[in-house]
Formats: C-alpha cells, structure tokens, sequence
C-alpha cells in the first residue's frame, strides 16, 4: 500500500504537451489560488492586507511584481469577487487574515488549474471557443474575464502581448486542453 | 443569438455566457406566515407572460455570476435595455426612448 505521507501531488495535466504553428500550449505549475468575496467598503483594506490592490474596473488585473505567475494577482471576477492567484508556497490567506474586514476567502488551489497559450496565434486558440471579442482594443494586456471556452467555463488572463493563462476547474482540464490542441492543429 | 449588455461587466457579452432567470420584479411578500394558499400560488407560479414588452431577470453566470433586469420585446425577441437588480423598473417614457436609440443605431 502507498504510503500517503510520501504521497506526492501530480497536476492533472501533468506531462501533456501540445502546440501548432506559431502556439504552444503548456499546464502551468502549480499555484496558490483565492476565490475572494469582499464588500465595496472594504476592498482597499484588503487590497493593502493581500499587497496588491483589488481592481475595480471591469475585465482588469493587478500584480505585485511585473512577471505573471511569479508574483501575486489580483483578477476582476465579479462587482465583489476576485481570483488571487500566487506562487506555490505563497500564503494568500494568511495574508487576508491580517485584514479586519468580513470577508469570503476560499482556497481553490487546486480545484483550478491553468494553461499557458504562447505565441502569436495564441489568441487564435482561444477564439476556437469563446465567444468573447479578444481583440487588443477590447481584451489588451493585464485584461481578464470569466468566460467560456467550448463546453467549459475557463477565466482568461492575458499575460502578455502573445501570452495567455487561462484557468480552468481540474475535473474538465483535460477537455479544454484537449479542445485547445485540436484548435491548434487547424492554425 | 442574442447579444447582451451585462450592467455589471459594463459591455456586450454574447448569449451563451448568459442564464435566463424568469420574470422581473416579483416582490416576495413580506408575511408568508399569514398568506393565503391562493396568494402564496399568485406569488410562486403566476406570471405575466405578456406578448410584448416585458421585463425578465437575467444572469451572467458564465461571467461576473450577477442577476440583472432586463426590458425585452417578447415579439421580436429584441432586448431593449438592461439593468442592474435593486434599481427601479424603467417608466414607459425610458422605455420608449431607449427603443428610438435602438432605431437610430439600426438605421
Ligand atoms: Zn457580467
């Protein structure tokens, strides 16, 4: 029997590889991730407590530091809800908890999981599927939405100018990437 | 496909995002202990379902997740306008002018 003390934990996309002219498609590493629920009164508190403040404008993000993934984000969801994404051993709730305000904080490290699109027709991968406008007036860089990809409700980021994270739940990860490398096949 | 003006994300999404939630502006009586059967049947099961136009809850579930209203023509399937929960349902003159807006954009 395995011993689950030296259980390991594998991503669900772990070893996949996919790509097409001008795109790769790789999973990302693992992350620290928050879904955050907070009231309009509180959320430049919090923004202080989490060090990157939490964005208010629609379909936009902040980040501590300028490299995506490698620093912690803030990403507009909803009116009062934001996914904080950060590296592996950074501690989001810990940091939330030195805020005073009432606020819904649940960790979905891993219940999501991402997909990193890199190239220039990276956007055209996305446009296989989602239905939202990605052009650069609409979705430019540091831009982010929940939407749908296919069948599946993904978040996408974009975190470059041909760089794209795209979030998605763990238990579909293998149809959105499975979806992204066909796309990728008819660039 | 429809294409529809969340009032949260503040721009047009397309339909798929989008989950139909029923009749607008059912106000949920504030003393359900005392209502009658008949009342409590009005207020669950009874709606309008007008030809014309109408007002109907929306929800962008497959985007920033709110409810929303939204004035439609039942007729021509056309959305008029949207807005958020909690605001007042438009008065026939909003209405009107937002249908002559529509208009002048088509024309
Ligand atoms: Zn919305």
């Amino acid at each position: 029997m395995a011993n689950p003390t030296q259980a390991t934990r594998k991503l669900p996309l772990d070893g996949r590889l996919a790509g097409g002219a001008g795109v790769s498609i790789t999973p990302a590493a693992s992350m620290s991730r928050v879904s955050l629920r907070v009231k309009d009164k509180d959320v430049k508190a919090v923004g202080k407590a989490l060090c990157v403040a939490l964005p208010i404008k629609p379909k936009t993000s902040n980040m501590s530091g300028d490299q995506a993934g490698a620093s912690r984000s803030a990403l507009w969801i909803g009116p009062d809800e934001w996914l904080i994404l950060d590296g592996e051993t950074a501690d989001i709730s810990a940091a939330l908890a030195k805020s005073k305000a009432v606020m819904s904080v649940v960790d979905i490290s891993h219940r999501n999981t991402a997909i990193l699109l890199e190239g220039k027709n990276a956007v055209d991968v996305l446009r296989a599927g989602c239905p939202q406008n990605l052009n650069d007036d609409v979705f430019p860089v540091g831009a982010c939405s929940r939407t749908i990809l296919g069948k599946a409700e993904v978040v996408i980021w974009r975190t470059g100018a041909v760089s794209y994270h795209v979030e998605c739940w763990r238990s579909f990860s293998g149809y959105v990437f499975k979806f992204m490398s066909q796309a990728a096949k008819g660039l | 496909m429809l294409y529809i003006r969340c009032p949260y994300c503040e721009e047009y999404r397309p339909e798929i995002e989008f989950r139909h939630a029923g009749e607008a502006h059912i106000v949920r009586p504030t003393n359900m202990a005392e209502i009658s059967a008949d009342e409590m049947e009005e207020f669950l099961f009874i709606r309008e379902n007008k030809r014309g136009i109408i007002f109907e809850r929306w929800r962008h579930i497959h985007g920033c997740g709110r409810f929303f209203n939204c004035v439609r023509d039942a007729v021509t399937d056309q959305i008029i306008m949207t807005y958020k929960s909690g605001e007042p349902k438009p008065s026939d003159a909003e209405i009107e002018k937002a249908i002559l807006a529509l208009k002048e954009e088509q024309a």
